[in-house]
């Protein structure tokens, strides 16, 4: 992509994030869950990735990862030019303003025992020098951003509805100013109509503020309306990474095809006619993940090739993004993303 | 909201106020505050009130194992003494036990409880510690404990204030491990809530998240662990003075009383009656506190 494209503001490169299985009485290292195993993206900066997936696929593993509150097995994480994955502790502390999370039960995510004020104002405490009448100023500025009552400050989390709960958890993000924000699954736990007040809170904030979300969900029809680019993560890996209506009017991965293939119509008529693809069997456990290609057990069109390799996340038109030996990627001349360097990158999970 | 948008938001209110509030609406707790409260007073005030008149030997064999009187509200005991008077000397000494035996161990058992939580690394080793001293048999430890350092720290603070120092350590020191195992399994679930991972996102050092985060949410348990604890305290001493390993025979404890006025139960039933009374009255009273403070503690039943 020429200049003018906008700057990368997060890069992940083959991140990998691998749980250890202990087993006997010495608590011997048995293997690895492997939740996430070598997935490389990039946000740029202002836009909003989605990332979907069934339950269990990595996908809020990766969030975690990327604020590094779990320890990455390896892999880098690039955010706005420094390497989060790598930072001592003092460094890290310095930069956790930038980079800011919401998170999907907002009954847990509250401390029950702290007052609304107590808790949006912690970051503030954390990380500037705001006290007293300057730092309550900012709580009620943020209170009045994400739309809540001033005269809640007072209270307790429990004396909220599940929306207003969300709406203290995103101001407490937002405290710090910061650029980017990991979503995960900030409405799964959310009435259908309080979803939409949410997410448009989170659409409106964005165009204010100028944020970068990864918004993590498995809602497919909600991350239509949200993000700008959506990546199918299938069994801690990458399937397919496209921009949002190509992914949704054309899905090429065989997987991406699937999950799509379940979301609803409104339309009756057309509902009627959809035909959905049902995959065959259940996900292999990600502690032993089939050698090739990890959809192969339940691809409808695996080969016997899916079996033995594995395929990497080429980009197959530009910035579309699949893995799968079956959809034919463009070649290295057509120059866009970043062709041959960019591919060599992206894949995913081979250098074991 | 009757106010209007423009309103000024309400400064934060103060949490001890709201704390009180609560806490007064909960009757058994109120009722156990004042109970305390009572012994707290007879125990400090009282002995500067009623002074007991001083008897020669002579005259106190004569007025031994009396009835309640003008003279002795309580009676006297099998060597004459003011039952009233050594009563109030007697809660003096164990309610400092218990309370601050308490205090150390439910202090050790929290802190034990939380670094063993929190910091896997330090789980393994603190855990195989409290194991090991549940494992220890308490009353042959509490005696050895007693019989080495008694005669040492009496020569340093005399041998009251000694004994007292030494009995309060003692217990305070063998009674942490319930609290540490309780706190210990509340904060593993703690640990792992999404707010204290928020906390982390936002760069909060451990010290912070534990004292924000952590401890005022171990409160529960360790409240009914303290509860329990006042009134274990003080039975310990009562044993450990009845095994004559204590405080020095002439020197009052409600245990003790008890425990000198057993022999004479059948004679005189008064004599064991008061001091079992007090001790009772106390545990009672400060169950009722505990409990009360708990639910106050506790927003979510506040303001209910």
């Amino acid at each position: 992509m020429p200049d003018a494209s906008p700057r990368k503001l997060v890069e992940v490169r083959n991140l990998k994030m691998h749980f250890p299985i202990t087993s006997g009485i010495l608590r011997r290292h048995a293997g690895d869950v492997k939740a996430v195993d070598g997935v490389s993206f990039d946000i740029f900066e202002g836009e909003t990735l989605g990332l979907v997936g069934e339950s269990g696929c990595g996908k809020s593993t990766v969030g975690r990862a990327l604020l590094r509150l779990y320890e990455a097995t390896s892999g880098s994480v690039v955010i706005d030019g420094v390497d989060i994955a790598r930072l001592g502790q003092k460094e890290l502390r310095r930069i956790r303003p930038k980079m800011q999370m919401v998170f999907q039960d907002p009954q847990a995510s509250l401390n029950p025992r702290m007052t609304v004020a107590a808790i949006i104002g912690e970051p503030l405490a954390e990380h500037t020098g705001l006290r007293g009448n300057a730092r309550l100023a900012r709580i009620h500025e943020l209170m009045d951003q994400v739309g809540l009552n001033r005269a809640f400050a007072n209270r307790f989390p429990h004396a909220f509805s599940g929306g207003q709960r969300q709406r203290i958890g995103i101001a407490r993000a937002l405290a710090l100013n910061p650029r980017f924000i990991v979503c995960d699954e900030p409405i799964a736990a959310l009435d259908v109509s309080i979803q939409a007040q949410v997410v448009n809170l989170l659409e409106d904030l964005q165009d204010r503020l100028g944020l970068t979300y990864l918004f993590i969900s498995h809602d497919l029809s909600m991350v239509r309306h949200i993000a700008d680019r959506v990546a199918v993560m299938y069994l801690g890996q990458i399937a397919e990474l496209s921009p949002r209506d190509a992914l949704y009017a054309n899905p090429l991965h065989p997987y991406a095809r699937a999950l799509l293939s379940a979301v609803p119509e409104p339309d009756p008529t057309l509902e009627s006619s959809r035909r959905r693809i049902i995959l065959a069997g259940d996900v292999p456990s990600p502690a032993n993940p089939p050698k090739g290609c990890n959809f192969c057990t339940r691809c409808p069109q695996a080969q016997p090739v899916c079996h033995d390799v594995k395929p990497p996340l080429l980009e197959v038109t530009p910035g579309r993004h699949v893995a799968c030996h079956f959809v034919p990627p463009i070649t290295a001349a057509a120059g866009s993303t970043g062709g041959p360097e960019a591919s060599e990158r992206n894949r995913q999970g081979e250098d074991r | 909201m009757t106010d209007a948008p423009t309103a000024p938001a309400p400064r934060p209110r103060s949490q001890a106020r709201a704390i009180w509030d609560q806490f007064r609406t909960h009757k058994g707790a109120l009722f156990g505050l004042i109970v305390l409260c009572l012994l707290v007073l007879f125990v400090v005030i009282g002995p500067l009130i009623w002074q007991p008149e001083k008897l020669r030997v002579a005259e106190a064999l004569k007025v031994r194992n009396l009835g309640p009187s003008w003279r002795f509200p309580l009676g006297t005991d099998q060597l004459g003494r003011d039952m009233l008077y050594r009563m109030m000397q007697a809660g003096k000494v164990s309610l400092a036990v218990g309370f601050i035996a308490m205090m150390i161990a439910i202090f050790v058992g929290t802190t034990i409880g939380v670094l063993a939580g929190y910091f896997r690394r330090l789980d393994g080793p603190l855990m195989r510690l409290t194991d090991m001293f549940l494992a220890l048999p308490l009353i042959p430890l509490l005696l050895v404990l007693v019989m080495l350092f008694r005669d040492r720290i009496a020569q340093v603070l005399g041998p009251e204030t000694g004994a007292f120092v030494l009995i309060v350590f003692a217990i305070g020191i063998t009674s942490w491990m319930q609290a540490a195992r309780i706190v210990r399994g509340e904060v593993l679930a703690l640990r792992e809530r999404e707010y204290v991972l928020a906390a982390r996102s936002i760069g909060a050092a451990p010290r912070r998240i534990i004292l924000r985060h952590i401890l005022p949410n171990v409160i529960s348990p360790v409240m009914v662990a303290a509860t329990l604890g006042v009134a274990e305290a003080i039975i310990t001493e009562s044993v450990l003075s009845f095994l004559g390993l204590g405080f020095p025979p002439d020197f009052p404890t409600w245990g003790r009383l008890l425990y000198d006025g057993l022999q004479y139960m059948q004679l005189y039933p008064e004599r064991v009656l008061w001091p079992g009374l007090a001790i009772s009255l106390t545990v009672l009273a400060v169950n009722y506190i505990g409990d009360g403070l708990r639910d106050a503690l506790d927003p979510r039943i506040r303001g209910r």
